[in-house]
């Protein structure tokens, strides 16, 4: 258990095997991390640029977007723009990390924590990842899809299959569910439920309510309009959903090649919320696991210096005025919270104490950390644990900014006692999918009429869409629905239409 | 835990991906191309590189918003106070753009090979009159059978030439046949008297001995087949470029030239393994240049076209057999010619140099800032037209400005219909 894993900056395979083992000690006994087996690939930088383009998938189907963005990723790697991500992992079982070839010995070490344990971890145990991703199956439904879209291409055409999946990539973020299904009826467990309701209902029998009047009776009209609408199960906000199980003139193939690109949206979309705490708990684990090499002496001085430089470099953040700052950068924020909870589970001050009643002080930091990494995404950890030592260290401030307010931009809170709460709330929302995504659903099909698919976006805030791409959103949907497709914007607020949008499919409908 | 090595794995899994994008975004790439190529040395044209093409033409929309009132929490408060109001105009720390706000890039850059580039460049043109294809210069080779060999690999061994040869080897030394020494044994079995009996097996013993020493397939019999690595006929061509460099051509002409020279240049490349190239410049005397001073050189003097087309002449006479090459020759020129040159001139086209060339394209440049159809006829553009008039395979055309060169080229060459019917403009 002791002695250099490696010395200088090269590595082979079995210094590679020697890290993992290192690493796997320390995260499995001292950190009791749960993970997937792990798989590990050693790739070449242009394999890695293959990689970028086809979302760090290992396999994927064809198309032409991702020819450009490896076009795009190419060039400015080239240019020496980009630096290229020393690894990619992947949410699969075996879980794969695709680690560069130049990198050095310690960068392995850095990497192998980072990805194999720390991502892996998360990846195993957030409910978010288990409730919408499929680890085991991934690799083999990614290996189906494409099979199936290289024969509807030999089948049916390269550009019918192109079109269809270039109107279904515009609709894919909008094409996940964002609340998990109902379950399935169980039929007995069904009758149990109502005869107990009815029990219930006997026993609490009140014959006033009788007498309670009811709102005027419900016109036959509106009675139709909301058994159509229960019918085709709306309002649906999952618009990939509705057009593969109700667009009236899609082929077979073409509804399954929603299915697939709605599937695999919903496989990444538990990432999108869970950047900050994905990243956060891959560099917390990295650096708990690279300190303990290096303090068992398994580590050379000189290596550890090199971690740290890297680390530091991930973990940084700059400030709201430096030029290099593009918003919060996940590895710092994640990092700095999760370092943060373990200073309050281990040395918390009155204040903490205060705010954190249920942690401060008890001791086991890596309990309320696996804890917290099985149950939370971005929103609710920041607003969760997000704590006022942290703000003021971070010097953290809230902008209100207002086009109406000519006089300018409003600070509304800053580092202080009356900020705290009130920059935890707007830092968590801004990590709130509710937020982040418009809120468009189908409300309404004209099935006596024209067949118009009608939509409604509702404005929060009076952000609307962004006029040009969204009519060439609605462009692709009005071709997968072949008739006509119409949007509203309504203001959430005063129920007032803002604007409205519609739009024909460019290939009329046969007559049939 | 497994390692695993994907180095070695075929790469450009995103090749496909890559060319799909190209072909989609074809009309745009084509012209980024163009636009690139302005700025190129005629060699350098064939060396593929970075295009840019815009954004928005490639892009996939997503349902989006913008405007609206904002919140953002930013870290790095250094002054601010609750309730301070920051103005917007102002820059600095007094307004800072909102996260994922960073500098757009507006248009999309990426690189091309070299394949790309040119097939691209020159799509959709064809070379006029590609009849005269020659033998020449053994560039590529091919593998053809050529007989046999007594030596090769066991997989090119040909079965039937080897057999043949055994039989012929064993009737010219008289190996005793199976069916012979079989009637012999019958004979043997069917006599009586012990001493023909004797005399018999002693013969059947000699016959076995004799069939044993001569085997059915003897090493020397074995036959390979050969194959022979031999030069493909390849088809070259030499390319004249004849320039006027007497003092009334400005650098914009010269430039405009070299534009068209590198076209050409270009087109010939891709349809001739082997292309030379000729610089002619000429005054009111020609001779023979490098690239560097053709376009850079300074020169002065008079103008006598003739002089160059005699130089042409006297190389193509030298150096270029008619037989052997496929001549083009493209003249550039402001169109100033001494008026007792004309019949030079004249005599020269139709008896020496349009008879062996493939393309003659005559090009007058002229300043930039006056439009083509207002440019008035010079002495060599009537002296031209008036021979294409007279049936003689010229083309002509004028250009003002560098936006003009690649669709005058583009006319020349285009894939159907006879360039010499469509040029005069």
């Amino acid at each position: 258990m002791s002695g250099l894993l490696f010395e200088g900056a090269d590595w082979n395979f079995l210094t590679l095997q020697r890290i993992h083992d290192a690493c796997e000690t320390v995260a499995h006994k001292e950190l009791g991390l749960d993970t997937y087996p792990n798989q590990i690939e050693v790739i070449t930088a242009e394999q890695m640029l293959d990689a970028y383009s086809s979302v760090g998938m290992p396999l994927f189907y064809k198309h032409w977007s991702f020819g450009k963005h490896f076009a795009y990723h190419e060039a400015s790697y080239r240019k020496g723009l980009m630096g290229l991500a020393y690894e990619i992992v992947i949410n699969s079982s075996p879980c794969i990390s695709y680690l560069m070839e130049e990198n050095t010995a310690t960068m392995q070490t850095l990497v192998i924590a980072h990805a194999a344990f720390g991502h892996n971890h998360f990846f195993k145990n957030n409910y978010l990842f288990k409730q919408w991703t499929d680890a085991d199956g991934i690799l083999d439904y990614l290996d189906f899809a494409r099979g199936y879209i290289a024969q509807c291409e030999d089948r049916f055409g390269r550009l019918a299959v192109e079109h269809t999946l270039d109107a279904a990539h515009a609709l894919m973020s909008h094409g996940v569910d964002r609340y998990p299904g109902k379950k399935k009826l169980d039929f007995r467990e069904e009758e149990k439920r109502a005869g107990k309701r009815r029990l219930y209902e006997e026993e609490q029998f009140n014959d006033l309510w009788r007498t309670v009047p009811t709102g005027p009776a419900k016109t036959s009209a509106v009675l139709n309009v909301e058994r159509r609408r229960a019918l085709l199960g709306l309002p649906q906000e999952n618009l990939l959903y509705f057009l593969e199980k109700s667009a009236p003139r899609l082929a077979p193939w073409q509804r399954e090649l929603l299915r697939i690109v709605r599937h695999i949206a919903q496989y990444f979309y538990p990432q999108g919320q869970t950047k900050v705490m994905n990243e956060g708990t891959a560099t917390y684990v990295h650096y708990r696991i690279m300190s303990r090499l290096h303090q068992e002496g398994r580590l050379t001085d000189g290596n550890f210096l090199e971690f740290l430089q890297s680390h530091t470099n991930v973990v940084f953040q700059p400030e709201f005025d430096d030029p290099r700052f593009s918003g919060f950068n996940p590895y710092a924020l994640g990092f700095a919270i999760m370092q943060d909870i373990e200073r309050i589970v281990k040395d918390p001050t009155e204040e903490d104490r205060e705010w954190f009643p249920d942690i401060a002080g008890t001791g086991d930091e890596m309990a309320v950390l696996r804890d917290v990494w099985a149950n939370y995404r971005d929103e609710s950890f920041i607003s969760q644990f997000l704590s006022p030592a942290l703000i003021r260290q971070l010097r953290l401030f809230h902008l209100h900014d207002d086009p109406a307010e000519r006089a300018g931009i409003l600070v509304d809170a800053i580092h202080d006692e009356r900020g705290y709460r009130r920059i935890r709330r707007e830092l968590s929302k801004q990590y709130d999918v509710g937020y982040i995504d418009p809120n468009i659903e189908v409300v309404d099909v004209d099935l006596a009429g024209d067949r118009r698919l009608m939509l409604r976006h509702t404005v929060v805030k009076g952000a609307q869409l962004s006029e040009t791409d969204t009519k060439r959103v609605l462009q692709h949907l009005a071709d997968l629905w072949s008739y006509d497709v119409s949007l509203v914007e309504v203001d959430a607020a005063t129920d007032k239409v803002l604007k409205e949008y519609v739009l024909n499919p460019r290939i009329q409908p046969a007559a049939a | 835990m497994h390692i695993i090595d994907r180095r070695l794995n075929p790469g450009g899994k995103s090749l496909e991906n890559r060319q799909r994008f190209l072909r989609r975004a074809k009309a745009l790439v084509q012209g980024a191309v163009k636009k690139t190529s302005q700025d190129r040395d005629i060699k350098d044209v064939l060396e593929g590189g970075e295009v840019s093409i815009p954004l928005d033409g490639m892009d996939e929309p997503r349902l989006r918003r913008e405007g609206g009132t904002r919140d953002m929490v930013l870290p790095g408060n250094k002054k601010f106070v609750e309730g301070d109001i920051l103005p917007r105009s102002g820059d600095g720390s007094g307004r800072k753009s909102g996260p994922g706000q960073g500098d757009s890039e507006d248009a999309f850059r990426f690189v091309l090979s070299k394949e790309e580039f040119v097939n691209l460049f020159l799509d959709d043109l064809e070379l006029p009159d590609l009849a005269k294809r020659k033998f020449a210069e053994a560039e590529s080779e091919g593998l053809v059978r050529a007989g046999y060999s007594t030596s090769g690999s066991p997989a090119n061994i040909s079965v039937s030439r080897t057999v043949t040869r055994a039989l012929a080897r064993r009737v010219a030394l008289r190996r005793p046949r199976p069916e012979a020494i079989a009637e012999l044994e019958a004979q043997m079995e069917q006599e009586t008297d012990e001493e023909k009996k004797a005399a018999l097996a002693a013969e059947l013993e000699a016959l076995k001995a004799k069939a044993k020493r001569i085997p059915f397939i003897d090493p020397i019999d074995i036959r390979y087949r050969r194959f022979e690595a031999v030069p493909k006929p390849i088809a070259q061509a030499v390319m004249f470029c004849l320039m006027d460099v007497s003092g009334s051509m400005s650098e914009h002409m010269k430039d405009l030239a070299k534009r068209f020279y590198m076209l050409l240049y270009v087109f010939l490349t891709r349809r001739y393994r082997h292309v030379e190239i000729v610089f002619i410049r000429h005054t009111d005397r020609a001779e023979e240049v490098d690239e560097q001073t053709f376009f850079y050189g300074p020169a002065s003097g008079g103008t006598l076209v003739s002089s160059a087309l005699q130089c042409m002449h006297d190389i193509v006479r030298s150096r270029f057999r008619p037989s052997d090459w496929n001549i083009y020759a493209a003249q550039a020129s402001d169109g100033d010619n001494a008026t007792s040159d004309s019949e030079n001139v004249a005599r020269l086209l139709t008896d020496n140099i349009l008879p062996v060339s493939q393309f003659f394209a005559y090009l007058e440049v002229g300043e930039s800032g006056t439009y083509s159809f207002e440019m008035p006829d010079s002495a060599l553009w009537s002296l031209y037209e008036r021979l294409r008039a007279n049936g003689e395979p010229l083309s002509m055309r004028k250009v003002r400005d560098r936006s003009e060169i690649f669709p005058v080229f583009h006319d020349l060459f285009q894939r159907r219909g006879t360039t010499q019917e469509r040029a005069a403009s």
